[in-house]
């Protein structure tokens, strides 16, 4: 096992590394550079020019690219043009509140989707079935940032009951039930559309398991119907969601960019935004490279689940 | 099962729930800010939405009187102009102190220009310093005694005063630029009515009122800046009422918070001007009574009622009115007249040709450009003017016509905010502005005696003569219309009904050393 996910690990380098280049090359090509971004209606070709050197911006690409390799060896992310402070400080800043959020979302869509799909498939047809499967098909449809903006309207704005934006209190707070209150409805949101997608394919999962013979056979010996679905069946069809759930998780993250928006979550979504439209190349370097790997751990830790959930995997 | 989650539920319902009911404290201000800040490096930074922070923890030698856009004493008491205009002579105010304890003095302020402007200055590479260039006519900076400082200008420059009123002029600590190197930006020590106490990022600035404060403390105890950069959740963050005061109001929104006696809503007309450049080199727009019909045929009156809500109004000239000393009042804004256009474009001999119109997605002060390039490209097809739209995100769009139009398009939507009525015309209107010589007259607009009058307007100090020479200024571009004038941005704000003393400044800068909220 150990072995096999270091191997991956080690896989996920040269993944990372072409990444990196891919940026590289993408920032380089969008028309507009930096020194324009920042002098705005000022930017004479001199003013450009000169802010350009200031900014080390005025060497060569693969020069530029080789430099950050350079630095990134040694842990240093360089430093944003545009918060003017180290990218490493300000991306796991970020990533935390984006890992808190999108961590959230998951284990909400997860326990959400996964109860949705089974009570659907046990009640296949019958009245739960109809109605989970209603929902579902809203909630797969809903546009996150829309839906988010309603549950604003309808919790902060009228009712009150939870803060429009942020992540913790302006003043007092920070503690951990500052965090949840902030929480509630991001998460709520973000978790929407995943829990859809995990409900539905749990749903088709588990339907095909429960036709198995070996299912008939444990009701047949007279196991309790709970202990046919908790033990037998449901262990069987998590197989086929696992690496689902793992796919989501970075759907989950991608979605954090407009949810981030949506709720002043301060979040890596929201930093990439405003990082390309400044042209922050070293920030959107920076929140890249942690994306990328995040998403590659999800779903090495999906697979890893998977194996050990399923002995022929292995 | 069901009734243990129901409990934990309650539980956690009940420890969150009287955090709830978002009411900001008395004499506390939370402000709702477009974005997150850059730096508080006043020098480091070009952004308005970072201004609004610096004019409350930074004091410049200079600022700009209540309501107006004429400077008036701030850590300077006095200044004197030698005959030639070359050389101003600043008496500083004394017993200043920053809010680290180091004294303001003379040696401070020379320090502030040499760390912008001398490359080998030990802490130049503290910056980039993006708009140093307000202070390019400064050849030296003297401390003469600890309350007296010189500037020798390389050539006579009117606008001095008012680039030292603006930001970039703002006076930071040197013993705290020291201390902090390049993180001074994120550690400002300055001498105004506020000090820092803290940034948090991507959540919070918040500044406290200095008691030493020489104009008079503030009768606010602190006032925390939020970022929030979508403009829905701002109005959502201000009607559940987390923020006391927000700017940049989307005009849907505004005639809801109209509507309700929580709120208040300010409006300001500021020193910004939306044009369109025409392409006077080559094409349709090279004869002038083309250029005059394109501006008879929009219809600016629609453009700023209905796209932009009343949020502007209707321009004349390349200077705007909140310059109140060098506009020129006579000058009324052509009127919409598609007949007139018609006969004036069949006067011209105009043919029909297809002409290429520049929109951009969004940018700095151009409000809702998509729709209002749509609104003038109906305008203009109605008097028989073809107009083919290319539309390009702000940066792209930038690069496109800060080059100069030639060989590329006919017009160009744009829009300019600044602090001084010469910078606009000096570096968009004059010959020796077009692009290949660095400037931003990208539709090669030129007329030797607009030149003349703004060269003129630089080297006399006396405001009076320099508002004469405006004036003509404005008259001739007027007749010439080498562009389109379309609006003047109202600035908007709204506060809550507990807000007192707000007021919006012309500058748009958002001054809080008065406001209150007990």
């Amino acid at each position: 096992m150990a072995a096999y996910i270091l191997k991956r690990l080690v896989a996920a380098i040269p993944v990372l590394f072409g990444l990196t280049i891919i940026v590289f090359l993408i920032m380089a090509m969008i028309p507009g550079d930096t020194a324009t971004a920042i002098l705005g209606s000022y930017a004479t070709p001199e003013n450009v020019e000169k802010l350009n050197r200031d900014l080390g911006l005025d060497k060569s690409l693969p020069q530029q690219y080789l430099i950050w390799l350079g630095n990134l060896l040694q842990g240093d992310l360089g430093r944003s043009y545009s918060l003017n402070r180290p990218v490493l400080d300000e991306v796991v800043e970020r990533f935390s509140a984006t890992m808190i959020l999108a961590g959230t979302s998951l284990v909400l869509c997860s326990i959400f989707g996964l109860l949705a799909g089974v009570m659907s498939a046990v009640r296949q047809f019958g009245w739960t079935d109809k109605i989970v499967t209603f929902f579902v098909l809203i909630g797969i449809s809903t546009p996150s940032f829309w839906l988010g903006l309603l549950l604003i309207l309808a919790f902060a704005v009228k009712l009150r009951l939870f803060p429009a934006s942020g992540m913790f209190a302006i003043y007092g707070g920070g503690d951990l039930p500052d965090l949840i209150h902030h929480l509630v409805l991001p998460a709520l949101t973000l978790s929407v559309v995943a829990t859809g997608v995990i409900a539905r394919l749990t749903r088709t999962s588990m339907l095909e398991v429960l036709r198995q013979d070996y299912i008939r056979t444990a009701r047949a010996k007279g196991l309790a119907e709970r202990k046919v679905i908790a033990k037998h069946a449901f262990k069987a069809a998590l197989v086929s969601v696992i690496p689902v759930i793992g796919i989501q998780a970075g759907f989950v993250m991608g979605g954090a960019v407009y949810i981030e928006t949506v709720f002043q979550w301060p979040g890596i979504g929201s930093m990439l935004v405003t990082a390309i439209s400044t042209r922050d190349l070293l920030l959107v370097q920076g929140g890249v490279l942690f994306v990328a790997a995040a998403y590659v751990l999800f779903n090495l830790a999906a697979d890893i689940v998977q194996t050990m959930l399923d002995p022929r995997l292995r | 099962m069901i009734r243990l989650l129901a409990a934990v539920i309650a539980s956690v319902w009940m420890t969150i729930s009287f955090q709830a009911a978002a009411q900001t404290p008395p004499n506390v201000l939370v402000v709702g800010q477009i974005a997150e800040p850059k730096s508080l490096d006043p020098h480091a930074v070009t952004a308005v939405n970072d201004f609004r922070i610096l004019v409350n923890i930074y004091d410049g030698l200079v600022r700009y009187k209540d309501g107006t856009l004429e400077v008036e004493p701030s850590l300077a008491e006095s200044w004197d102009i030698s005959e030639d205009g070359k050389t101003y002579t600043f008496k500083l105010r004394a017993g200043v102190t920053f809010h680290d304890g180091t004294p303001f003095n003379a040696e401070a302020v020379k320090f502030n220009f040499d760390r912008m402007l001398d490359e080998s200055h030990p802490f130049h590479d503290t910056g980039p310093f993006p708009l140093s260039f307000f202070f390019s006519a400064v050849d030296e900076v003297t401390a003469v005694d600890e309350s007296t400082v010189e500037f020798k200008l390389s050539e006579p420059y009117a606008p001095f005063l008012s680039n030292l009123a603006y930001p970039t002029g703002l006076i930071v600590s040197p013993e705290a630029v020291k201390q902090h190197g390049k993180d001074f930006g994120r550690n400002p020590v300055g001498t105004g009515a506020y000090k820092f106490e803290g940034w948090d990022p991507n959540a919070k600035v918040v500044v406290s009122r200095n008691e030493a404060y020489w104009d008079d403390a503030a009768p606010l105890e602190a006032v925390i800046f939020r970022p929030i950069t979508d403009a829905n959740t701002r109005i959502a963050e201000m009607l559940s009422g987390g923020l006391d005061i927000m700017v940049e109001v989307p005009p849907d929104s505004l005639q809801q918070f109209r509507g309700d006696d929580q709120f208040t809503v300010h409006e300001q007309a500021g020193p910004h001007v939306w044009f369109l450049i025409l392409n006077t080199k080559e094409g349709p727009f090279a004869n002038k009574a083309v250029r005059q019909a394109a501006n008879y045929a929009i219809n600016k009156t629609a453009l700023v009622e209905n796209i932009l809500q009343g949020t502007a109004e209707v321009a004349s000239s390349p200077t705007p009115p909140a310059f109140a000393w060098a506009y020129n009042e006579t000058l009324e804004p052509y009127p919409y007249d598609p007949e007139k256009a018609k006969a004036l474009l069949e006067e011209a001999g105009y043919n029909g040709e297809e002409l290429t119109f520049y929109v951009t997605e969004g940018g700095s002060g151009m409000l809702d450009p998509v729709a209002m390039g749509t609104a003038i490209q109906a305008d203009l097809q109605a008097v028989g003017m073809k107009v083919k739209i290319e539309t390009y995100e702000w940066n792209t769009f930038l690069g496109k016509v800060n080059p100069g139009l030639e060989g590329k398009a006919d017009m160009a939507e744009m829009a300019w905010m600044t602090n001084d009525p010469d910078t606009l015309p000096f570096l968009a209107l004059r010959s020796e502005a077009f692009p290949d010589k660095g400037g931003f007259n990208s539709g090669y607009y030129a007329n030797e005696k607009v030149d003349e009058l703004l060269n003129k307007a630089r080297q006399v100090t006396d405001q009076s003569e320099r508002a004469k020479l405006y004036k003509q200024m404005q008259e001739i571009v007027y007749e010439d219309a080498p562009w389109v004038f379309v609006a003047n941005w109202k600035q908007n704000a709204v506060t809550s009904s507990r807000v007192e003393n707000f007021k919006l400044q012309p500058s748009f800068f958002l001054m809080l050393q008065d406001v209150a909220k007990p």
